[in-house]
């Protein structure tokens, strides 16, 4: 069964910039990404995906309407086995407070190092197998 | 004016000497007198007056009331008679000027014969006194009318300090504000052209193994070898100009933090110490091989200021950050194989105010630049190394936001040194509008 990682980002060209950055692991099957541009249409989402063996969310916390530190508990709450990363321009001591404390794996800052993403997405890749 | 009181009073009575007595502070003083010997008026000059019957004068003030002694001689209570010698008077009238009932002086009159004053005269001395007491409350109530405008004076001109201050204040926080918001605004796009010029380069790589692979004839093959290494060029160009926007964003998200527009107090080496690590690890994470020698002189009694940190912490990232420029400028100008760059940052209290130095043994100010050091666009860097904004913001920061002072003290090739000096209510100078 392939392993899904959701990105929740308001900006488009994040698709396309993960897509890139991902090409060989994505090319060669080692898992898929879905992309949800809103925090409600993550959620419905993550709700379709029950029998989806989910592995990693990733989610920006600055977005119209629900915020991703809005959409962390509720993301949690569907699916308390799946670990959420936030990622964020906003880099600040209180941000990295309240993610962590509503249940965030890890708070990582834009722009993104994908060096630090692959090793936290090998990480859990290895813990399904 | 008293003077002439004391003169027609005089006169009048065909009295031959007298004298007016006023309360200086707390202590009364016989401060006008009318045809004394000079010894006499040098004797009372600095004399004060005792409360007490041993003179006419003190008598007066004693017990209120009109005091009539017809021969000094014969008044067995009257002692002092050093100055009954030096005046030379036999029979002395006192009459205290009274405010409300109590005495605020004494006008005496004196003749040189025994020669009682009559009713009428004591009657129209008396009147003498009263207008005496009036024009002297009158003075006293013009000086202090004078004294109260001029505090007046001076507390409007506090509150107008004030007011620009905080004008200043609330204009420094509006501009961090809208650095702040373009700051965020620009970052979202730069992390985009970072991320993507990165991974296009690795993409470059890619498709060179993939034509690797590829029968094709030599000349195309050089043809395409070639655009790729300028694409990749490009690439690299791109990625280092957009690491400098990063770096130019950061700043300024660090200049306009939240919370810059608060004041508290700070422990001002604490202070100069953070900035000291913040301006070198961020001048060795720009430059590659940028090093410098610092020197800490941080005086324990230096203790807590109140001001705004993050207002402070940038005048002195803005010193410390020219101080390198200027090491290293010379460091690479000199020839001197043992010169060695070095910045020295000290602290001291000078009681009610703290002084901070920062000095650098680099290239130093010529003096036509030291003119306009502070003038707002004023840069003497290439372009695109420097705003001109550094040290008049800084100015600003200090002189009118924190009520201190900022000098320089250079000699070129050299040294510069800069000194502030920020009094320790230096912010909340700020607020004491509404409370006084």
């Amino acid at each position: 069964m392939s392993l899904l990682i959701l990105v929740v980002d308001d900006e488009p060209d994040v698709e396309t910039l993960f897509r890139q950055q991902f090409r060989r692991d994505l090319r060669s099957g080692r898992f898929t990404m879905e992309f949800a541009q809103s925090a409600p249409v993550a959620l419905q989402r993550i709700t379709d995906a029950a029998g989806v063996s989910l592995i990693l969310i990733l989610s920006d916390i600055n977005m119209p309407g629900m915020s991703g530190l809005d959409l962390l508990p509720k993301a949690k709450a569907l699916r308390p086995d799946v670990p959420v990363i936030m990622i964020t321009a906003y880099g600040d001591a209180e941000t990295k407070r309240k993610a962590l404390e509503n249940g965030a794996e890890a708070l990582l800052t834009k722009p993104i190092d994908f060096g630090t993403l692959r090793t936290e997405i090998d990480t859990r890749i290895e813990r399904t197998a | 004016m008293l003077d002439t009181l004391l003169q027609s009073a005089a006169r009048l009575c065909e009295a031959d000497q007298g004298t007016i007595t006023q309360r200086k502070g707390d202590t009364f003083y016989r401060s006008v007198s009318y045809g004394f010997p000079a010894a006499f008026a040098e004797y009372v000059k600095d004399r004060p007056v005792e409360l007490g019957r041993d003179t006419a004068t003190g008598r007066a003030l004693l017990e209120g009331k009109v005091i009539h002694i017809p021969d000094v001689q014969a008044d067995a209570d009257y002692t002092w008679n050093e100055a009954q010698r030096l005046g030379g008077f036999r029979t002395l009238l006192g009459v205290p000027m009274l405010r409300e009932g109590v005495p605020m002086g004494v006008l005496a009159l004196t003749r040189t014969d025994v020669r009682p004053f009559t009713d009428k005269e004591i009657e129209l001395v008396s009147t003498f006194a009263d207008q005496a007491a009036i024009a002297i409350e009158n003075v006293r109530l013009f000086d202090s009318v004078e004294a109260r405008t001029r505090e007046l004076a001076k507390s409007l001109d506090d509150l107008r300090t004030a007011q620009d201050r905080l004008v200043q204040t609330e204009k420094l926080a509006s501009l961090g504000q809208l650095t702040a918001g373009i700051a965020h605004e620009i970052k979202n796009p730069l992390n985009f052209v970072n991320n993507f010029s990165a991974v296009s380069v690795e993409l470059i790589d890619e498709l060179r193994d993939a034509l690797g692979g590829v029968h094709l004839d030599s000349k195309l093959r050089a043809e395409i070898n070639e655009i790729a290494d300028t694409l990749q060029g490009n690439l690299d160009k791109v990625v280092r100009h957009g690491k400098r926007a990063d770096a130019i964003v950061k700043n300024m998200l660090l200049h306009s933090r939240q919370g810059s527009g608060e004041h508290r107090a700070v422990d001002i080496n604490a202070l100069v110490d953070e900035s000291l690590n913040l301006a070198y690890h961020g001048a060795r994470a720009e430059k590659q091989g940028f090093n410098v020698t610092l020197e800490k002189s941080f005086d324990p009694a230096a203790g807590e200021v109140d001001l705004f940190p993050q207002e402070i912490t940038r005048v002195l990232l803005n010193l410390i950050s020219n101080g390198f420029y200027a090491a290293s400028k010379r460091k690479a100008e000199t020839n001197e194989s043992d010169y060695e760059p070095t910045l020295a940052a000290a602290t001291k209290s000078l009681g009610d105010k703290v002084e901070i130095r920062i000095r650098d043994n680099g290239i130093g100010i010529p003096a036509e630049v030291r003119e306009k050091l502070f003038n707002p666009f004023f840069t003497t860097k290439p372009a695109g190394e420097g705003t001109g904004l550094g040290l008049s913001i800084s100015h600003d920061i200090i002189v009118k936001q924190h009520g201190g002072s900022i000098e320089v003290d250079t000699r070129p090739g050299e040294f510069t040194e800069f000194r502030i000096v920020l009094p320790r209510r230096a912010a909340s100078a700020n607020k004491s509008g509404g409370g006084a």
